[in-house]
């Protein structure tokens, strides 16, 4: 989880520019601290399923899954277990 | 349905007007407005008020369609430039959108999507977001020759190279309205309404370009409001606001706004009033939540498109030309 983590973070430093100052917390909303917009989101869906391997349902494109590099990595973990399950 | 308090329409056009005289002849010091018209109720609000504040032989009307414009808007352009019997001009841009990459980039990106993609195929592109903690996504909705229709999500750079392409239209019309200000010594009209300029529905360099803005302040209830007021032919009046953008028909609040724009209209309002998302919602007659999301969608898209609005980024002032 802390590897997925780190990617999710390096993804978000690398294409938003985060300020250090902010000190960035992994719960931390992306969208109430004004780091991702609507393309941010879309760049973000597009990254999680590229270097994750996963493919992202319409379904599942809610700020629940997205809110947060918290739940950013919760949701590609889920995502992952259950691919492997079905895959098993 | 819910509507916005009224304006007074006479005091109101009497206050543009004189703006408009001022702002061109004398801040602009230009002779005369060159309007791009669509047929649609901005731009032919905007022309009433060009002659109105400065007489009909200082007004140069333009209709610029493209291959995948719709035939109400010429037509309705030229409606509204007879009927102000102001000197126009069609320039069809076709050619030079051809010649600039504007098709052939859209279709790169669709035949690549949608294989079988081809000639007299229909698309547009269309919001899903589908409110309740959505993440708001764009798809590309395609029609084939038969009527079926394709509805498939785009990635970032697949759709970020549509919206490139198709943003040639806005700019190609933009230098052509300047061909013709430079030619006549005239001052070239922005178009927008309040909800478009507030949202950032405009291309930079493109219809987002123009020296005067006479209706960027103005709700678009009121623009229709004005209409009327201003005796405008009420095929103009009656007309559904579209982006008139896309080979297949798209509506504003499909590409852009969440809602018609009579919602909009006043959740803005209600917005800008300091009114609480509580108020709105008891106007308009959806939950709090919804309207409290909306709220927040309108202050997102200020945020994401304040970058339209900014003048390019100096490293310091430059005192003695900038105002």
């Amino acid at each position: 989880m802390s590897d997925i983590k780190t990617q999710i973070r390096s993804f978000i430093d690398k294409n938003f520019m985060v300020p250090a100052s902010l000190g960035l917390k992994d719960s931390d909303s992306l969208l109430d601290h004004q780091i991702v917009d609507s393309t941010g989101f879309l760049e973000l869906i597009h990254f999680v399923e590229s270097d994750f391997g996963i493919s992202v349902d319409e379904t599942e494109m809610v700020l629940e899954n997205f809110e947060s590099i918290d739940s950013i990595a919760r949701f590609v973990t889920e995502k992952r277990s259950a691919t492997s399950v079905a895959g098993a | 349905m819910a509507k916005l308090p009224g304006l007074d329409l006479a005091t109101e056009t009497d206050r543009i007007c004189e703006r408009l005289r001022e702002a061109t002849l004398r801040t602009l010091r230009r002779r005369g407005l060159v309007v791009a018209m669509s047929g649609g109720i901005d731009s032919s609000v905007c022309a009433a008020l060009a002659v109105r504040a400065l007489g009909k032989e200082r007004v140069f009307g333009l209709l610029l369609p493209e291959r995948d414009s719709s035939g109400a808007s010429s037509r309705l352009g030229r409606l509204m430039a007879e009927f102000l019997d102001i000197e126009h001009a069609l320039h069809d841009i076709s050619s030079t959108l051809a010649a600039i990459g504007c098709y052939s980039e859209q279709e790169e990106v669709l035949r690549r999507v949608l294989p079988g993609f081809g000639g007299g195929w229909k698309f547009k592109l269309a919001i899903v977001d589908l409110m309740a903690g959505r993440i708001a996504v764009t798809h590309l909705v395609a029609e084939d020759p038969a009527g079926k229709r394709y509805d498939q999500r785009l990635s970032p750079t697949d759709y970020l190279k549509i919206v490139a392409a198709t943003n040639f239209k806005q700019r190609v019309r933009k230098t052509i309205e300047y061909y013709h200000a430079d030619r006549l010594n005239y001052a070239v009209v922005g178009t927008p309404n309040r909800l478009e300029y507030d949202q950032g529905f405009f291309v930079k360099n493109g219809d987002g370009a123009a020296d005067v803005k006479p209706i960027a302040h103005l709700y678009k209830t009121h623009v229709y409001d004005l209409a009327r007021h201003l005796g405008l032919p009420e095929s103009i009046v009656q007309t559904t606001p579209t982006t008139d953008t896309f080979s297949l028909a798209q509506g504003q609040d499909e590409f852009y706004f969440r809602l018609p724009y009579g919602q909009m209209d006043l959740a803005l309002w209600h917005l800008n009033e300091g009114l609480s998302a509580a108020e709105l919602a008891r106007e308009i007659g959806c939950d709090e939540a919804t309207a409290e999301r909306t709220y927040e969608t309108i202050r997102a898209k200020r945020r994401t498109t304040a970058y339209l609005h900014a003048a390019p980024i100096l490293v310091e002032p430059v005192p003695q030309v900038s105002r």
